[in-house]
């Protein structure tokens, strides 16, 4: 072992190095079994066929008009809910940031949106239902005013009808993950920059967006990847034609008229995966540019 | 570094390793005894009914999988059974599941006691999946007509439904006469089906009625794909998936859907009337068929014996479904008569689609159908 004729300096590093690499193992552990080798099966399955045999026919097929629709509809619903959250949630951060950060408000605010950022799924589909479906209490209180929400058909259980849940958890989780950036903005740079002559504009525009702009771009992504990974919710909500990607990954794996497309699913994810990767690609090249100039 | 970094790769292997043998090591529950219950394909295997009864006894439980309380009088028949053989535990895993569904419940909880022992799946899935079926052929074998049952007793037809269409009688005040009715104003936004055709068996054979009604076959379902077309296109076509609390609540006042399941929705929704258009009538028959790998072998058999048993019979009768047995029952003089009352007769000009017509429509509707209902 060289480690006793080394220096003391790089013997304090590695005794202070293993820890930390013992500690994580766990972790590499269970991204390792319940995250990377489901993805890379499932991910695999499409490249082969019901009987066993390597094909690309699935990948091939994920070229098909209407499954090319389905990725369209994903990514426009994911995007819209992505931005109109992200800009929302900032706002509201925003707003929040001149309230007292013991306060009241403050700590209401921050545990409301830890819980509605988690209110997904079936549960958020019936409240909306509940709500402007086609019997729901505003739907029907509008009625009665002579406004029919659904005069040019029932939006509600197609893709442009995910828009309204969507947002509904996008722009808590927007504040959950922008707060802390905003939080990190300190007041001194303000007053620099006043000291220095400058506006509020030329503090925004030079110091202070520059600053939250990758933390921004990240939650940005971090909503968009949310959404698009998004399941029960549109599962509740929409029954016919499977319109987002998620719900012809569901169509192809238990199909009970259609059978022999399981291998598609894995087709699917594999797409989804591209789109996620690229989307990580651009943002990590931006932060990049964003972190040569700050330093 | 590295020897830990090896280390690290041991361990994670050992871990995998460790895991995987832990699911493949879980030992099959009843393995005791249930060798020959496993392989029996009648009940003289056991010696006799009372044999069969013991032997399910001694397991103890019987799991059901895909059956809802509400379909075809499916809570009424666990519930009969439960009655009948008291020391067998009825487990009921995920009612509202499709035929697919129950298949890969059976691969993915191979080997345990959670595994369902009986299916009841749509012609489709049994097709493609009898490998995975144990032969049985229970003791009324001769009164289920040649065409209803693999030879070997993989599987056997149960019960069909007519295509039907279901409607509030608050909401629309003058019944639908035929299909077309249905295009009208009356209907604006009201009409749904049961699930996506592309996946669920119900939902595919509201577009098969559609397809026969509008001068299509069942090897042509092009005019019941354009039927749903117009109807969305109206602004009539609901894209939302019922269920009894939709059309409690009134979210869908018209539904396509099997005859036994509109039939029973009058129970909680007393407007609720049930129409089947003149003309070609489409039905489909379930299957009923034993999981090859059944944790309870006996209790499956035993579940087989009651399913077409008179009185099981009868229940699907009375949920307005008919029973594969219905002829010979008729001839016996067991058909319950009031069960008669409720589900008619079997129409004259009955259409029910083969495997190869099922197999050529649903590749049209993956082509065609999200396209076609799309707003």
């Amino acid at each position: 072992m060289t480690v006793e004729t080394s220096p003391p300096r790089t013997a304090r590093r590695l005794v202070s190095v293993s820890p930390s690499v013992l500690g994580l193992t766990p972790f590499a552990l269970y991204v390792l079994l319940f995250l990377a080798i489901p993805t890379v099966l499932a991910v695999l399955s499409g490249l082969f066929d019901a009987q066993g045999h390597f094909t690309l026919a699935n990948v091939a097929a994920l070229f098909a008009p209407d499954i090319l629709k389905t990725f369209a509809s994903s990514f426009w619903v994911s995007a819209v809910t992505a931005v109109v959250g992200a800009v929302v949630g900032a706002l509201v951060c925003y707003a929040l940031l001149g309230m007292n950060p013991q306060g009241a408000l403050r700590s209401m605010v921050d545990s409301a949106a830890s819980v509605l950022a988690q209110f997904g799924g079936v549960m958020l589909a019936f409240a909306f239902i509940a709500t402007i479906g086609i019997q729901g209490f505003v739907t029907v209180f509008l009625r009665g005013l002579g406004i029919d929400i659904f005069s040019n058909g029932v939006w509600l259980y197609q893709v442009p009808g995910l828009l309204l849940p969507y947002i509904y958890f996008q722009v808590p989780l927007m504040i959950i993950t922008f707060m802390p950036a905003l939080e990190g903005l300190k007041p001194q740079w303000a007053e620099a920059n006043a000291t220095l002559g400058g506006t509020r504009l030329t503090y925004w525009v030079r110091i202070a967006g520059p600053v939250l702009a990758p933390s921004f771009l990240g939650s940005l992504l971090l909503l968009f990847a949310n959404a698009f990974s998004s399941y029960a919710t549109a599962a509740a909500l929409i029954s016919q034609g499977a319109q987002i990607v998620p719900l012809q990954i569901r169509a192809a794996l238990i199909s009970e008229t259609v059978l022999g497309r399981s291998n598609m699913a894995g087709a699917l994810a594999l797409g989804m995966i591209v789109i996620m990767v690229v989307l990580m690609w651009g943002y990590s090249a931006l932060q990049s540019r964003t972190t040569r100039w700050q330093q | 570094m590295f020897n830990r970094r090896t280390i690290v790769g041991i361990a994670a292997v050992a871990a995998i390793t460790i895991s995987l043998s832990a699911c493949s090591s879980t030992p099959t529950p009843a393995a005791s005894g249930a060798a020959d219950a496993k392989t029996a394909t009648s009940v003289s295997a056991f010696g006799d009914m009372a044999g069969l009864v013991k032997a399910a006894n001694k397991e103890g439980a019987l799991n059901v999988i895909a059956l809802p309380d509400n379909w075809a009088n499916y809570g009424k028949i666990i519930a009969a059974f439960k009655k009948k053989y008291p020391k067998i535990t009825v487990n009921s895993a995920n009612p509202d599941g499709s035929s697919a569904e129950e298949i890969k419940a059976a691969d993915d909880l191979a080997g345990q006691d959670t595994a369902p022992d009986v299916f009841d799946i749509g012609p489709a899935v049994a097709l493609a999946s009898t490998a995975k079926f144990a032969p049985y052929k229970v003791s009324t074998w001769a009164d289920v007509p040649e065409a209803n049952k693999e030879k070997t007793g993989l599987w056997v037809n149960d019960y069909t439904g007519l295509m039907s269409v279901g409607y509030d009688s608050k909401v629309i005040k003058t019944a639908p006469k035929k299909l077309s009715d249905l295009l009208g104003s009356a209907y604006k936004g009201k009409v749904a089906i049961n699930g996506d055709p592309t996946q669920a068996g119900a939902a595919f054979a509201a577009v098969g009625l559609a397809a026969i009604q509008n001068g299509g076959t069942a090897d042509d379902f092009q005019p019941g794909i354009d039927f749903f077309q117009k109807l969305s296109k109206a602004g009539n076509f609901l894209t939302l998936d019922p269920t009894p609390a939709t059309i409690a609540s009134g979210e869908t006042p018209v539904v396509f859907d099997w005859s036994y399941n509109n039939l029973a929705q009058a129970a909680t929704t007393p407007n609720w009337k049930t129409v089947v258009f003149p003309g070609s009538a489409y039905g489909s028959y379930y299957n009923q068929a034993i999981n090859k790998d059944a944790p309870h072998p006996a209790a499956a058999r035993l579940w087989e014996e009651f399913v077409y048993s008179p009185a099981v019979q009868n229940l699907y009768l009375a949920a307005g479904a008919f029973p594969v047995q219905i002829a010979a029952m008729d001839k016996a003089g067991t058909t319950d008569k009031s069960a008669q009352a409720v589900a008619g007769k079997m129409p004259s000009e009955f259409v029910s689609p083969t495997d190869a017509q099922t197999t050529s429509a649903g590749a049209l509707l993956t082509a065609k159908w999200a396209a076609a209902v799309a707003q």
